[in-house]
């Protein structure tokens, strides 16, 4: 086990570095600098600016700064559009909103998902069954950006019910379209895993034999049928992760929560390249040690597997 | 007496020769019969057939081209710019005037275009590095797989936002994005399949005749992963409209005066305050029919190819 984790955490660190310096290079490729506008600096001016950020050493220097920086001090440097306001004072500001509603979506997406996908897998052709397989077929084509100007549609416009857009300290009424709209395509997703995987579970040799010897249904399901069937939900909760932070951006577009994804979008059509940065590669680390922590879960539950 | 019946036993001969002359049935004519008894995929790609038919014919029927502004209308969407026969936006208009029936089958040519190029591109890609790796095998399969886990850890939705940027928005971009992001997937896939297909006799012959091993994998084994590769392929098309709807929709994908799926989601989703739910319902509704037929032929291929469930 010990093995695995140092195994796996050597991976994490070069993945880490990779994503660090292809962003760094791919800031470094764009035709023109921060400070290129229509109206041109004066050459002192520009020189000056560009000595304030750094910019006028060779390019392995300020990368070296850059990863440094990162590393170290988890400093990703001075936005390059607002000129006041570090890249980590923008993502303090918009982190918390993002996670708070990031993790009301995880939360609603496993606490549905999973115990739709069992009761459909133990009522198998009952109309519950019937009902949580449509479902999740259907939400495989209402991404989160599908699904937020319907519900807008249905609980703003039509029925009045909730407000449709803004952030308002978190309060719950802001919070429930948001975290909606983000994870019905998973929580459907993770209902379906669970029904698959648990069909195969129930009709496994162990469980027959659980049946045989007489055991009571609902401690053949909790004691033995649950873990097993849990194993490809847990592995798919890192592409799980992955897809709510992303679609976290156009929740924070639409519904003008005011996270993380806001000001990515902002420094993307702004061509402020450091925020871009900063996020991208936050987000890199979070996903990276999410899909750390799953695989040590999931090398935890599953007895089958070892390092 | 064991005197047989001449005529009998000529019978017997003519109906043995008969059985042997039964014809085989390919692995294509069978994937084939057993799609055509998949209710949903024969329905789904009849509908599908459809769609892509009238992005084509579509256009004859149009009174307004998707570069015309309706003046009259402009403006004053929500009263005057909704669906109708008598002033030719059989969808309705926005509030620019810009009529959305045309609209809507230029986002659909776009949308499948994107999806059909940016498969084709990772399945090309994915095919071939996942086919060279598991043939090689030994320690550069070792370093190539490693290279596709770290790059599978990073979210690439933020690299390619990013490299949108950088580069500039232009659909070509956008394909080599798009491709170059879902080839993983399908290299890990092929990868799998290789191994299993290399130790076959079929390749050792063709080793020991002396054939490169650049060949071997050209000619032996990517034809062999064909069915494999379809499938994925079909799954990938839904994906990579996915994908690039969701960047249009940020307003970073396809660009004026070209138009997405996406993009014209994003539109009607930003205007649903001024009572024109027709530029959301059109373009949604295309988008939901295609992606839901695209899923169902993809399921109805694995079932008809998928040596596995057989």
């Amino acid at each position: 086990m010990l093995n695995y984790v140092i195994k796996r955490i050597a991976i994490a660190i070069p993945t880490m570095l990779i994503l660090i310096i292809l962003s760094f290079l791919l800031m470094h490729a764009a035709p023109g600098g921060p400070f290129t506008s229509e109206r041109p600096l004066p050459p002192q001016v520009l020189a000056n600016i560009e000595a304030k950020y750094g910019l006028d050493q060779p390019l392995w220097r300020q990368m070296v700064n850059y990863v440094w920086g990162v590393v170290t001090q988890f400093d990703f440097g001075p936005s390059f559009k607002y000129k006041d306001r570090t890249v980590n004072e923008i993502i303090a500001q918009g982190f918390p909103i993002t996670l708070k509603y990031g993790f009301w979506s995880f939360v609603f997406a496993i606490g549905v998902g999973i115990p739709l996908g069992a009761i459909a897998a133990i009522r198998k052709n009952t109309w519950i069954d019937y009902l949580a397989v449509g479902v999740s077929i259907g939400a495989q084509v209402l991404p989160n950006f599908v699904m937020a100007p319907l519900l807008v549609i249905t609980f703003t416009l039509w029925l009045g019910w909730l407000p449709g857009g803004g952030w308002n300290g978190g309060s719950i009424e802001y919070l429930i379209m948001p975290v909606i709209a983000l994870s019905t395509s998973y929580m459907a997703s993770i209902a379906r895993i669970t029904r698959s995987s648990m069909l195969e579970v129930l009709n496994s040799n162990f469980i027959r034999t659980a049946k045989a010897k007489g055991l009571p249904g609902r401690t053949i399901l909790l004691r033995h049928a649950l873990k097993p069937s849990l194993l490809p939900v847990i592995s798919y909760l890192g592409p799980a992760f992955v897809g709510l932070i992303t679609g976290s951006v156009v929740i924070d577009i639409y519904f003008s929560t005011g996270g993380m994804g806001y000001f990515f979008v902002n420094s993307a059509t702004n061509r402020d390249y450091s925020v871009m940065m900063g996020i991208t590669i936050l987000v890199g680390f979070l996903t990276i040690m999410f899909s750390l922590v799953v695989d040590m879960l999931y090398a935890w539950i599953d007895p089958k597997i070892r390092y | 007496m064991i005197v047989a019946d001449k005529n009998k036993i000529a019978e017997m001969a003519e109906n043995l020769t008969g059985l042997d002359a039964v014809d085989g049935r390919s692995l294509w004519a069978d994937a084939r019969r057993r799609f055509m008894h998949n209710k949903a995929a024969v329905v789904s790609l009849v509908i599908l057939t459809l769609i892509v038919l009238f992005s084509f014919i579509g256009p004859y029927f149009a009174v307004w081209s998707n570069e015309e502004i309706d003046w009259a209308v402009m403006g004053s969407a929500a009263t005057l710019g909704m669906p109708s026969f008598e002033t030719g936006h059989f969808f309705g208009t926005d509030d620019l005037g810009r009529d959305i029936y045309s609209r809507v089958i230029q986002g659909t040519q776009i949308s499948l275009m994107v999806g059909v190029v940016g498969a084709f591109i990772a399945v090309s890609v994915g095919t071939l590095y996942g086919a060279v790796a598991g043939y090689v095998g030994g320690r550069t399969d070792q370093i190539m797989m490693r290279i596709v886990d770290i790059l599978m850890a990073i979210p690439f939705m933020f690299v390619l936002i990013l490299m949108l940027v950088v580069f500039g928005r232009s659909i070509g971009m956008l394909f080599i994005g798009i491709g170059l992001l879902a080839w993983l997937d399908m290299s890990r896939i092929v990868r799998g399949q290789t191994l299993s297909i290399k130790n076959k006799e079929f390749i050792e012959a063709a080793r020991a005749t002396g054939v490169s091993g650049f060949k071997i994998i050209t000619r032996h084994i990517v034809p062999n992963l064909l069915g494999v590769v379809a499938v994925y392929a079909t799954l990938l098309v839904p994906g990579m409209i996915l994908t690039e709807s969701f960047i249009s929709f940020l307003g970073l994908g396809v660009q004026e005066p070209n138009t997405s799926w996406g993009a014209l989601i994003s539109e009607g989703a930003g205007t649903i305050r001024y009572d024109t739910e027709w530029q959301l319902l059109f373009p949604l509704a295309f988008f939901v029919v295609s992606l839901f037929c695209f899923y169902f032929i993809g399921d109805g291929l694995r079932d008809a190819l998928d040596p596995k469930d057989r």
